[in-house]
């Protein structure tokens, strides 16, 4: 769950407190916005994404909240990585991170293929055994 | 979540569509392409809410020529589907989502292959909220965001003609006099902790009821994510190159292909699961983090290594997100069995293109692009016949007013309650007629209290209310799992593991004093061969 908007780093734009989708954050009067309902933050990561000051920190723990030290976060390289990594924002025409979810189909399909040879050079292994191999499903559960 | 602040906003459109995830941008589009004003509310922000923004969605995707490409996939999915799917609409939904997602150019930034080839069948999520945010406002949809919607508006002929809510930003309620509604407010995972879920509490399935409306397939529900403990990353791609192991670090056997769920549950049921990802090829890796940014955030943040380490995994439930059942469909348009009442994305049923076993990300996708824009259009046709207009009446009742006389109703532990059923493994992966006879009295139990004296206040009303849609769902869910006496697709009954001819029919589900169900006798159903 959300542990850190830094107050160094924060723009004012209060982008976090309109997109985050169970409304965890209050817009201050002075400051950064305000961490105001940290129970019911769902772990989605998405307010670090729309952070073009890199500000918040997420902890990956989604059932209690984590403590943490801002300076070693801070030092830690981990704040803007999410976003770095999606190419958004001053990243967008970087060719290292440019979007490549179109592969995943590939990749589910390398999985299968990976399956089917490691289950074949069992069924070797096993002295030539019968062994069922069901292929995967043409619709895998990608999301 | 001031809501002293402001007064009622009081609004007027052709269409309302309540929910801003993947299928209720493409139904605002549509409506609002048919000439139709639309109003959109979201219970969040619509461009991150909903389980599409967090994902990464493929579609089903099978080019037109030649023919027999679409013919053979429906073909093999029919046989897959047990029965319950229907060619006609498959076909339907191919088509449209082949024609609808090159149309986002401009919006979202399609990616090309090595040859050069543009990619359109699988977008992020992140990217493709945020590209269906920018296309409903630039077609000039009214967006109300963080304004939950708590219950619909319906006439005395039975139309529903808008709904109302509140601003829990701007603070006040929102009330909208609408042709015509639709519902696009997902499944619900019962706050499982699934990613990005927790706005998804079937709020839409509890509003549709009370105004009349049949769910269908609710009783596959059986469909669990794999994610590593204490975290909500229910990303499941790199899971395909896994190797799971036990508490004394031996390797627990996996049966190749996605359906991981059974095995898996049943060694959790013993005890602790580990996991690795060391099978997956090295240039994979590179590319994981380009493909999915979040999938190795909490790894990096603990300080694992997934391709060395072992880590502690666990199961989330998808409830209705990844399962099946939802709003009973009853027109080409998207119809729910009230009229004025339309239906798309996972809040509809989806066994009408998946049938029995989830439709994964795919088919689900492309059910909600094509069913969201069934539904927006003929939502625009209905409210071009059937102007907005005042004096429908809110209709809300659990949780909103009660039966009986109004005390205090612990919703943590209703919730608590609800989760004991439709979650835990024991109950709802491996099915058996006692249990599940169990749980629908304990769910019945539970809603009996709740709907007599639950009142939700200030900051408490829309947890109240959303408590109140998946206590009625739960219900549903296992009403419907009783009524199918007999296994068939995600539907496991240990009691009952055959799959009977007389059941070759959907389930529907209805009611909220008392809940029933019923054989679907309108359109008996072959059996695929």
């Amino acid at each position: 769950m959300i542990e850190l908007v830094i107050a160094e780093r924060c723009t004012g734009c209060n982008a976090c407190v309109e997109v985050c989708p169970t409304n965890v954050l209050d817009p201050a009067s002075a400051g950064p916005p305000l961490i105001a309902r940290q129970e019911d933050c769902q772990t989605c990561f998405m307010c670090e994404l729309y952070c073009r000051g890199d500000a918040i920190y997420v902890a990956p723990d989604c059932e209690n909240p984590t403590p943490v030290d801002k300076d070693a976060i801070l030092g830690s390289g981990l704040l803007g990585e999410f976003r770095r990594n999606h190419g958004w924002h001053e990243w967008e025409a970087d060719p290292r991170y440019t979007n490549e979810h179109w592969r995943m189909e590939s990749v589910f399909l390398r999985a299968r293929d990976v399956a089917i040879a490691e289950a074949a050079q069992r069924t070797g292994e096993l002295g030539g055994k019968q062994r069922k191999v069901h292929a995967m499903p043409v619709t895998s559960p990608v999301a | 979540m001031n809501r002293s602040r402001g007064e009622t906003l009081e609004l007027t459109a052709d269409v309302l569509v309540i929910g801003g995830g993947l299928a209720g941008t493409w139904a605002a589009s549509a409506a609002r392409r048919s000439g139709a004003s639309v109003i959109l509310v979201d219970k969040g922000y619509c461009g991150t809410s909903g389980v599409t923004a967090t994902a990464g969605p493929g579609h089903w995707w099978v080019p037109p020529d030649p023919p027999e490409l679409r013919e053979t996939a429906i073909c093999n999915r029919k046989k897959t589907g047990a029965g319950l799917n229907d060619a006609d609409w498959m076909a339907r939904i191919l088509a449209l989502t082949w024609e609808s997602l090159p149309t986002l150019e401009g919006f979202y930034d399609f990616s090309t292959d090595e040859s050069g080839v543009k990619q359109y069948r699988a977008l992020r999520g992140p990217e493709y909220m945020r590209a269906l945010r920018k296309l409903v406002d630039s077609l000039g949809v009214t967006v109300l965001d963080h304004s939950p919607a708590l219950e619909l508006l319906q006439r005395s002929d039975r139309l529903v003609a808008g709904a109302r809510g509140i601003r829990r930003q701007a603070g006040g309620d929102w009330h909208v006099n609408a042709g015509a509604v639709v519902l696009a407010t997902g499944g619900t995972s019962f706050l499982s902790r699934l990613l990005g879920s927790h706005t998804n509490t079937g709020d839409g399935y509890l509003m549709a009821a009370e105004a009349g409306a049949e769910l269908s397939g609710m009783e596959f529900t059986s469909y669990y994510t794999v994610a590593p403990v204490r975290s909500t990353m229910t990303r499941s791609m790199s899971y395909a190159f896994a190797t799971y192991y036990d508490e004394d670090g031996a390797v627990i056997p996996m049966p190749p292909g996605p359906e991981t769920t059974r095995p898996l549950a049943r060694a959790m049921l013993k005890g602790r699961v580990f996991c690795d990802l060391a099978r997956t090829p090295e240039d994979i890796r590179a590319h994981v983090p380009m493909i999915s940014p979040n999938f190795m955030l909490p790894f990096r943040r603990w300080g694992i290594d997934p391709y060395k380490d072992r880590f502690e995994v666990t199961l989330h439930g998808e409830g209705t997100i990844r399962g099946i059942g939802g709003l009973r469909i009853v027109t080409a348009d998207c119809r729910t069995s009230v009229p004025g009442l339309f239906a798309a994305g996972d809040v509809a049923t989806r066994e009408l293109v998946a049938g029995a076993i989830s439709g994964g990300g795919n088919i689900n996708s492309a059910w909600a692009v094509s069913s969201g824009q069934w539904a927006g259009s003929g939502a625009a046709r209905h409210a071009a016949k059937n102007p907005a207009a005042s004096g429908a009446k809110p209709i809300g009742q659990a949780g909103l007013r009660p039966g009986g006389r109004q005390r205090d109703v612990d919703l943590g532990a209703t919730l608590s309650a609800i989760q004991g059923e439709m979650l835990a493994y024991d109950k709802n992966i491996f099915r058996s007629g006692h249990p599940l006879k169990r749980s629908a009295e304990t769910l019945d139990a539970t809603w009996a209290e709740f709907d007599a004296h639950a009142r939700g206040f200030g900051t408490d009303l829309l947890r109240t209310r959303e408590t109140a849609a998946m206590l009625a769902t739960a219900r549903w869910c296992a009403a419907s799992a009783l009524a199918r006496d007999e296994s068939r697709g995600m539907h496991q009954r240990d009691d009952r593991p055959e799959t009977e001819p007389r059941f070759n029919h959907r389930i529907l589900v209805g009611g909220l004093d008392k809940v029933r169900t019923r054989l679907d006798s309108v359109r008996p159903l072959e059996l695929a061969s």
